[in-house]
């Protein structure tokens, strides 16, 4: 009660809010600053690019740059990999890392040591597996020598259609522990009481689960999401170094395209695409807040 | 749950008392014998996701011609036809060395200088920037967390967005910016966008407001400003967050590979993420030590800070 009390004398007193806002100018001022030049500049800088039809004197083309980038194939094709790598990746993630925690949250023995080695692949440097990788899925790889046994011809799984497959599974071995762990958290945080009354009620495991578990795991589901959504980017690295700048055109990813056309200085392709790229997170980002926001006011927390 | 000195109902709690008296050693059993099941199936599986680090490790002593012996046919990727390349015989990685040697390590630390000084590049670069980072995301939380100013939330908003955003998507201007700047091709041009990272202020600030405000109230009360709150109270008490911060970013920093690729021209300025691609690719001999050791750092900082690095994770995924 006087905690109330006290926040209301504070912000009543407008010496005391001026006080407040000069302190938090000072303490947030390295951080805006920085956030300013490195981040938002370049931000804006980017719109600004996107708009105009060269970097040196530029003239003011509007939506042309758009324009003209929706139709390029290579821009589409890189486009529509990303698309399909997120809306594949992402879910599938979800669904392991979540089955995982849920094994782990049971009574299991040695569940520390487990949790563990599940999460170490997030440690392990991209760069240092990568050889492993490499040689795991080439043509004359081990992949091919294990089929081969079985009589399978060999495939050349990183210049087909199927290195979409491999790229997805370096990203659920590099992410599902990630995502196990916040899992885990949110688990923790149901209490066991919900549990008790639903099975006196006679409310069986199934019931149980989309009636309490995946309620109360809302929030933390939103929150994973966002963390996959942006891991998935981060795939590129992997794919970068197991197969170079110009991969086969299945895992050619938005990546690849801005970083190929900074390296053939082509920038207004390259801010166009960033603009567009940033554009579709944003608005990811907003529409995932909105609904936790609104489940969150929902489980009245 | 202890009762009469044996352990029952470890995860569901029954709530019949009588019953749990009567079937209790069978059903114990029953349990022990799942529970033993489901560690082993879940053990299985850890021992497949950690095969790729069991083989980096074990392949690194072996010797350099056992290497080029096993993995020369993955190195013709020069021909694209499929016919010309498929060589009929199949990379095994192996996990047992023929002999063990530490030829591989002597290679790398002794043979190529240039390695030990691209180590020694990542780990200025990374030093630098989680220090950095700790002191300007801490500052950045605070004020987040625990003063009251006007337009918090919009602001706070779109830190988040600039987190998220991949590091292509302002690759020009930022190129322009250090251009400018004048520290283009230069340790600068990577670390200061590091250190300004907004995922520190987002994480801290997520820690910050766990913790309760009644030391602050108490603090205020007394007539402490924000300085003395901060210096006292708040430093003291967000040492764990910091720590964990330490841990996500310097993984994170280590693991860079755009970042260089771009604004570091020079080959002897880069870190050793972007080395260790070209040992890949040219010399596959000395590939594992060089990872090895590459990885060396990562997880000793993961084995000494593990439960450290696991409850910042979950933090961030808690609401503030």
């Amino acid at each position: 009660m006087a905690k109330t009390e006290n926040k209301r004398t504070i912000k009543g007193n407008t010496g005391t809010e001026k006080y407040e806002i000069r302190a938090a100018i000072c303490f947030l001022a390295p951080s805006l600053i920085g956030f300013g030049i490195f981040f938002l500049l370049p931000f804006i800088g980017g719109v600004y690019y996107s708009l105009v039809d060269g970097p040196i004197d530029g003239h003011f083309v509007g939506i042309e740059n758009y324009r003209s980038l929706l139709t390029n194939s290579i821009f589409l094709k890189a486009a529509t990999n990303t698309l399909i790598f997120t809306a594949i990746g992402v879910p599938l993630n979800i669904l392991l890392s979540l089955g995982l925690a849920l094994l782990l949250n049971r009574g299991i023995y040695y569940r520390n040591t487990l949790r563990t080695l599940f999460i170490s692949p997030l440690v392990i440097p991209v760069a240092s597996v990568v050889f492993v990788w490499q040689v795991f899925f080439d043509l004359n790889g081990t992949l091919n020598g294990i089929l081969s046994f079985f009589g399978v011809n060999p495939v050349d799984w990183m210049q087909t259609g199927w290195a979409r497959l491999v790229v997805l599974i370096v990203y659920l071995w590099k992410n599902t522990g990630y995502d196990m762990v916040l899992f885990l958290a949110g688990l923790q945080n149901i209490p066991a009481v919900y549990y008790e009354s639903a099975s006196i009620d006679g409310a069986g495991p199934w019931r149980q689960f989309t009636g309490i578990t995946l309620v109360y795991l809302t929030p933390t589901l939103f929150f994973v999401f966002i963390i996959s959504i942006i891991n998935s980017f981060k795939v590129f690295r992997e794919t970068y170094l197991i197969s170079g700048a110009y991969p086969h055109e299945s895992i050619y990813m938005l990546q690849h395209y801005m970083n190929n056309m900074f390296t053939s200085l082509d920038y207004q392709k390259l801010t166009t695409a960033a603009m567009i790229m940033a554009l579709l997170i944003t608005m990811l980002v907003t529409m995932l807040f909105k609904v936790e926001h609104k489940i969150g006011k929902g489980l009245g927390g | 749950m202890k009762y009469n000195g044996k352990q029952v109902f470890v995860g569901k709690k029954t709530t019949d008392g009588e019953r749990s008296f009567i079937g209790n050693g069978i059903r114990v059993r029953k349990r022990n014998l799942r529970k033993g099941m489901l560690t082993l199936w879940l053990a299985c599986m850890a021992v497949i996701i950690l095969l790729p680090l069991i083989l980096t490790l074990t392949n690194s002593l072996m010797s350099e011609t056992e290497i080029t012996h096993n993995y020369e046919m993955v190195a013709r990727q020069t021909s694209n036809s499929e016919s010309d390349r498929l060589t009929q015989t199949y990379a095994n990685l192996k996990l047992i060395p023929d002999l063990i040697t530490l030829t591989q390590y002597y290679a790398v630390l002794v043979g190529r200088p240039q390695f030990l000084l691209m180590f020694w590049n990542s780990v200025i670069i990374c030093v630098t920037i989680v220090l950095g980072q700790i002191a300007v995301a801490t500052m950045a939380a605070y004020a987040f967390a625990k003063i009251r100013f006007p337009l918090r939330e919009p602001l706070f908003l779109i830190y988040i967005v600039v987190m998220l955003l991949p590091f292509q998507v302002t690759l020009v201007p930022n190129y322009i910016i250090a251009e400018r700047l004048g520290i283009l091709n230069s340790y600068p041009a990577i670390i200061l966008p590091g250190i300004f990272s907004t995922f520190g202020v987002f994480l801290l600030k997520q820690y910050l407001s766990q913790l309760p405000d009644a030391y602050l109230e108490a603090a205020r009360v007394d007539g402490a400003g924000h300085p003395e709150i901060f210096l006292r109270i708040i430093l003291p008490m967000v040492k764990p967050g910091m720590a964990v911060l330490a841990i996500l970013s310097f993984m994170d920093n280590w693991n860079m590979v755009e970042q260089p690729l771009i604004f570091l021209q020079d080959a002897v300025k880069q870190p050793l993420s972007l080395h260790l691609a070209q040992i890949n690719d040219g010399e596959k001999g000395i590939a594992f030590a060089a990872a090895t050791i590459y990885m060396l750092p990562m997880v000793l900082i993961f084995l000494y800070g593990e439960n450290y690095l696991i409850e910042g994770i979950q933090l961030s995924g808690i609401k503030g």
